[in-house]
């Protein structure tokens, strides 16, 4: 199997003592679309840390393609761009000078890096930014920045620490139209998220880790077909508050006072439905309580991601 | 990478440094040259003619050379201390550590920076000192060399201000309470052999006072110690410093986790 990235046995354990990964084993495979998902502390930027060179780890194998982390860094190094969740560049620098001075940190000859940089920021939309100093920008613009710096050496595998933090959702969807298209021109992507509808949109392979331990690492479908149950809340004309008598479901209200139902993944709602209006109530519109996958994300781990998705219109 | 992508990393690193200290002239260029002016007129001109000659040589041409070594050496040591504790406290350091540019090409580049702009301010000050004195370059070859290795050794000193500091007081504490007080204490407007013995001994125990007095050699052919044994010692802690800084930056000092 060609492997873009190849961690085997990863433990890293900080000086205070604190054991951030407990044995890390995954596996990413070339022109992959992979998701990284896990709670506050689980893991998931120590991994992206120590892939990126910004973290040492204790033990373990680290490989990019053929290169391993121990013995050929620096190759490693250029074949991976990386996508931090902080705006860590030079605020009082130009966006231009930005991008083209990466891709010389990465051996690459004046005129080509100026290609480059314009070609990630023109398709990313900050090309008429290029003369600004990047403190200038919004907050969406700087995000769209941190994509071009880290583009701009032609990456093989584009790391991507919470690339949608806090970004609004038009310019999220546009954020993701574009990791897509160069998903598709070849280049594997690892992202985490604490948008689990972005990793069920967007990745083909998701790896949910927790404590620092692998929980999960399959086919984002091989996961949602562990879900046996389905989440709907239910908007009542005229809602009396009270439970309405469903036989072979379970209904409760939410912390909103709203009407919930579970349902069986396989089953309609035509019974649903049925039973409800045969007891005089009537259903308006109707929601998933949350997207599938943070339904199974709980059942894994127990808990849900904090600053997950917003519920999603059915 | 090959020496190709090696050098062109290195000149990245310079470039970006140069632009950054132009970029803010006015706080790194314009305020020595304002200093010095003043230090000229002032001790050079209104009290050094009360002084007369010092060591057989008008006040204002012996305390010129001084001048020039000082504001090389607060330049190279203030942008390398600043720029690189600014990455850091920015996180745009990371920009560097996640590239595959050595750790000895990061050190080499900042360090370059910061004798650019040592050497730039040390330049400047000179053609403010020519509007005052006229200069007789004794042995430019020395002239050059004391101030590359002068601003070499204060980059270095500098860098490792930088990997040690946490805080913004922490960069200014060196300069303010060091770098300072050795730099007035090192025959900048004296000669040692005013002194008596005593504090003649505890003089010749400051580096700075060598590098002055050999870069004042340099210019007027004269000085309190030989200009041989000066530039035996700079070099001696140019590479002590440059060891000591690419295993700070190795061992990832505050920089990496």
């Amino acid at each position: 199997m060609d492997y873009a990235l190849d961690i085997r046995g990863l433990r890293k354990t900080f000086p205070g003592g604190l054991e951030a990964l407990k044995g890390i084993d995954m596996q990413v495979e070339a022109g992959d679309f992979f998701a990284l998902l896990g709670p506050n502390g689980a893991g998931k930027s120590t991994t992206l840390g120590v892939l990126a060179s910004l973290v040492r780890k204790t033990s373990g194998q680290v490989r990019v393609f053929d290169a391993d982390l121990d013995t050929d860094p620096a190759r490693l190094k250029t074949w991976l761009g990386f996508v931090p969740q902080e705006f860590n560049f030079n605020q009082f620098e130009k966006v231009g000078d930005i991008v083209r001075t990466q891709a010389g940190y990465y051996g690459m000859p004046p005129g080509r890096a100026a290609l480059n940089a314009e070609r990630y920021l023109r398709e990313l939309g900050l090309w008429d930014k290029r003369n600004s100093p990047a403190r200038m920008l919004s907050g969406g613009m700087k995000r769209r920045l941190l994509i071009a710096r880290a583009l701009v050496h032609e990456p093989r595998v584009l790391i991507l620490d919470e690339p949608t933090a806090g970004v609004d959702i038009e310019l999220r969807r546009s954020m993701w139209g574009f990791l897509e298209r160069i998903n598709r021109e070849g280049v594997t992507i690892i992202l985490t998220t604490h948008y689990l509808e972005e990793a069920e949109a967007l990745c083909r392979n998701i790896a949910i880790i927790d404590g620092g331990r692998i929980l999960q690492n399959t086919s984002k479908q091989a996961l949602l077909q562990q879900l046996s149950m389905e989440h709907f809340i239910l908007d009542i004309r005229n809602d009396p508050g009270s439970l309405p008598r469903l036989e072979g479901y379970h209904c409760f209200r939410n912390d909103k006072g709203a009407l919930v139902v579970e349902v069986e993944r396989e089953d309609g709602m035509n019974d649903v439905f049925r039973q409800l209006s045969e007891q005089g109530w009537e259903v308006t519109s109707m929601r998933n309580r949350s997207n599938r996958l943070e339904e199974l994300f709980m059942s894994l781990v127990g808990r849900s991601l904090p600053e997950s998705g917003e519920e999603e219109s059915a | 990478m090959t020496p190709y992508q090696i050098w062109i990393a290195f000149v990245t690193i310079v470039v970006r440094e140069v632009r950054r200290f132009t970029r803010i002239w006015p706080q790194t260029l314009l305020p020595p040259a304002v200093t010095m002016t003043l230090y000229f007129v002032i001790f050079g001109n209104l009290i050094g003619s009360r002084i007369g000659p010092m060591e057989g040589y008008d006040y204002m041409e012996f305390i010129v050379p001084g001048l020039i070594m000082m504001s090389v050496i607060t330049s190279s040591y203030a942008n390398v201390v600043s720029s690189f504790f600014s990455m850091k406290f920015q996180r745009s350091i990371e920009e560097l550590l996640v590239s595959p540019t050595p750790n000895w090409v990061i050190l080499t580049g900042y360090v370059a920076g910061g004798m650019a702009r040592g050497l730039i301010v040390g330049f400047v000050v000179m053609l403010v000192s020519l509007a005052f004195t006229t200069l007789d370059f004794h042995s430019p070859l020395l002239v050059l060399s004391t101030a590359l290795l002068t601003s070499l050794v204060f980059s270095l000193g500098g860098f490792i201000n930088a990997m040690f500091a946490t805080k913004f007081d922490d960069i200014s504490i060196v300069p303010t309470f060091v770098l300072t007080p050795l730099t007035y204490l090192g025959g900048v407007f004296y000669s040692i052999n005013l002194l008596d013995p005593l504090w003649q001994a505890f003089s010749m125990a400051n580096p700075i006072l060598y590098m002055v007095n050999a870069f004042r050699y340099g210019v007027l052919g004269a000085s309190d110690v030989g200009p041989v044994w000066a530039i035996a010692m700079l070099v001696v802690f140019a590479v002590v410093l440059f060891t000591v800084s690419l295993r700070l930056l190795d061992r990832g000092k505050g920089i990496r986790s």
